[in-house]
């Protein structure tokens, strides 16, 4: 950890159950989980093993039913409505797996919407917007609306409007999940140089190939984390972009 | 997100489902054009109404002889009426008690111009009228609605001013002198341009040297108030209805303030001169103008006040489509509205976005209904001629803008309390 910057991530003894009593579901039962600035994580796990319940709650979209979570030094648990919208919008870029794009908007209104949620001015939104599409390889796609994209265009806007707001961290929950392998490569080039250029990166996804690409595999089961292994050093480029260069 | 930006969202929400924002915004039109027109309506009937009222003449008192009496009792009268026969015969009967109804007579009206009985009265005006005349002026030929036999405080009493020419005179009067004063429908048929002061018509081939025109009244609904010619009462008995009993007496009240005493006072004379007490019920009427402008007007408010109530409903029914699209809306737009979220909009930007849709239904909609009501009230509409009351416009429309934040209000609430997670999981 560098000293004086608090974690970007940090989870302490998490649980999550639905339901009360008898039919009660714990989705998660403890997790501890700490993330550096520039680490690149993928969270894998069969359905059912609590990977999505985890990423709600890391994206601030769901409250843990115990523990504590930090997200950049601030206790979110402790945040109202109004002050987790704040969080959402400043420090967090969402990628999902069903692109979730806005209908009937083009992809730079889409890119431009999470600016214009955080009150920049519409010159500076567009300036802004054109680049993280530039940085996605769609500059000349800008005016398309989702249904005149391909899925892994699609995605790609999806990435721009997450990084646009130059998120501290960026959540991808299985980005590859509905998109061909060619599509599905394009789209991780994109995280690898998020990643080599210092973003800090957690995807979940059940796919081995996806998580090859981070510098750091968890595993969940049944709720709780059953294996961490770091692939590559957290200051170092991830692994597949390395073996690229090398 | 300052308000501009919700404003742009909202117009792209509702560009999405064009055919049902304009349905929605239909019914608020409607509403909106109906309140507004149907108050124009009420109020042009009114202003008509009371525009014919005035034509009776200001502070004036019309006394008709009333052979309707109404001094039997209604099984008394009924009874008779079903006796057969003669229809006049049974007319006649069902007047009552009273045993001979006394007809208006010229003696009637110089009681009444006498100030010692009515000091009130400011000039009386005996008048006999003779129907449908047909006129003739060198070829030309013309039928006289109304042609009026009087005196000369009748033109001043009933508010009919001379444009051209003179009024005659009480020489003319005294001396039964053959001359008229005609309308502008009588002066244009007749003469066309020609100046007719100083021609001589012929009336049912009397002929009658015209001294003046009337100045121009406009038409009153069925009636043309310009088809009139006005001559002196001996003039008009002589040659066309013969020395009967009067139409009508005209009293002139000395202000508005008098004419009520003046009312008191012809009664009295009246009753006096034909033999009316207690129990009898008179064998005239009179018509107080003020008084029937009042009853008149209080009736033509309740009346569109209806009107307006009716129209209001069908903006609540508007309001109430609003509410119910617009749930529709938020229903069929929950993972946008979830998406939304989860990239950082905050709950007031998803409350502005979605009341500021509802809004602009309602505003648009209303200011088309201004619109369309403004446009309709153009026409004549059943014979009567709608006056837009500017109230009526901004309370239309502020009742349809509130309509739109109060209708709108709670789908939008719904949207925007909306928990990111589940929105997000919505098919």
């Amino acid at each position: 950890m560098r000293p004086g910057q608090p974690p970007v991530l940090a989870l302490s003894h998490v649980t999550k159950v639905y339901g009360e009593g008898e039919t009660a579901v714990h989705a998660l039962r403890g997790v501890s989980l700490t993330v550096e600035r520039g680490d690149y994580v993928a969270i894998m796990g069969a359905s059912g093993s609590g990977k999505s319940t985890l990423m709600n709650i890391i994206g601030c979209l769901d409250v843990p039913s115990g523990g504590t979570y930090h997200l950049d030094g601030t206790d979110v648990g402790g945040l109202d409505e109004r002050r987790l919208a704040i969080v959402r919008n400043r420090k967090l870029g969402f990628v999902f797996q069903s692109f979730n794009l806005i209908p009937r908007m083009s992809a730079l209104a889409n890119v431009e919407l999470p600016l214009a949620y955080g009150g920049v001015k519409a010159a500076e939104r567009r300036r802004r917007a054109l680049a993280a599409l530039d940085r996605v390889g769609l500059a000349d796609r800008v005016h398309h609306q989702p249904n005149e994209l391909s899925g892994g265009q699609q995605q790609r806007v999806a990435v721009a409007r997450a990084l646009v707001t130059a998120p501290t961290l960026l959540l991808a929950d299985e980005p590859t999940g509905a998109l061909d392998s060619k599509s599905s490569k394009d789209v991780m080039n994109i995280f690898d140089r998020l990643s080599a250029s210092g973003r800090t990166l957690v995807l979940i996804t059940h796919e081995e190939g996806v998580a090859a690409h981070a510098k750091r595999v968890v595993r969940l089961m049944d709720g709780q984390i059953v294996d961490d292994v770091r692939i590559a050093p957290v200051d170092g480029p991830p692994p597949l972009l390395a073996e690229v260069a090398s | 997100m300052n308000t501009v930006e919700i404003l742009r969202f909202a117009l792209r929400g509702l560009a999405a489902n064009k055919m049902r924002s304009a349905l929605t915004m239909l019914g608020i039109l409607i509403g909106v054009a109906a309140v507004i027109l149907l108050v124009a309506v009420g109020e042009g009937s009114s202003r008509q109404i009371q525009q014919n009222i005035q034509r009776l003449g200001a502070n004036s008192l019309t006394i008709t002889p009333s052979t309707m009496g109404g001094g039997g009792g209604p099984g008394f009268g009924a009874g008779r009426g079903f006796g057969g026969g003669g229809g006049g015969q049974a007319g006649r009967q069902n007047t009552g008690p009273r045993t001979q109804a006394k007809n208006l007579t010229v003696e009637d009206a110089r009681a009444l111009a006498d100030p010692a009985n009515a000091p009130s009265v400011k000039s009386v005006s005996p008048i006999v009228t003779a129907q449908s005349q047909t006129a003739t002026y060198e070829g030309a030929s013309h039928t006289i609605s109304q042609l009026v036999g009087t005196y000369p405080s009748y033109f001043e009493a009933s508010d009919k001013p001379v444009a051209k020419g003179a009024y005659f005179y009480n020489d003319d009067v005294l001396a039964a002198r053959k001359v008229v004063v005609i309308g502008q429908t009588v002066a244009e048929n007749l003469f066309g341009t020609v100046d007719p002061i100083g021609k001589r018509i012929a009336v049912s081939g009397v002929p009658f040297t015209v001294v003046g025109v009337l100045k121009e009244a406009g038409s009153s609904g069925f009636q043309d108030a310009d088809d009139v010619a006005i001559a002196p009462l001996p003039a008009v008995q002589q040659s066309l209805t013969g020395f009967g009993p009067l139409g009508q007496i005209l009293v002139q009240a000395k202000s508005a303030e008098t004419v009520d005493a003046a009312q008191a006072e012809v009664t009295e004379v009246l009753n006096q001169r034909h033999g009316i007490t207690g129990s009898a019920s008179a064998d005239y009427r009179i018509l107080n103008s003020a008084t029937l402008q009042e009853t008149v007007s209080a009736a033509i408010g309740t009346f569109t006040v209806l009107l307006g109530a009716v129209a209001a409903i069908s903006l609540l029914v508007g309001g109430i489509g609003i509410t119910n699209i617009m749930l529709v809306t938020v229903t069929e737009r929950t993972r946008e509205i979830g998406i939304r979220k989860a990239i950082g909009a905050p709950k007031s930007a998803i409350l502005g976005q979605f009341l500021a849709e509802a809004t602009m239904l309602s505003l648009v909609g209303g200011l088309l209904g201004v619109l369309i009501a403004v446009i309709g009230a153009q026409f004549t509409i059943a014979g009567v001629k709608p006056v837009i009351v500017p109230t009526s416009i901004a309370l239309a429309l502020g009742v349809s803008v509130a309509i739109g934040l109060f209708f709108g209000s709670y789908p939008a609430n719904r949207a925007a309390k909306l928990r990111p997670i589940e929105a997000l999981r919505f098919e």
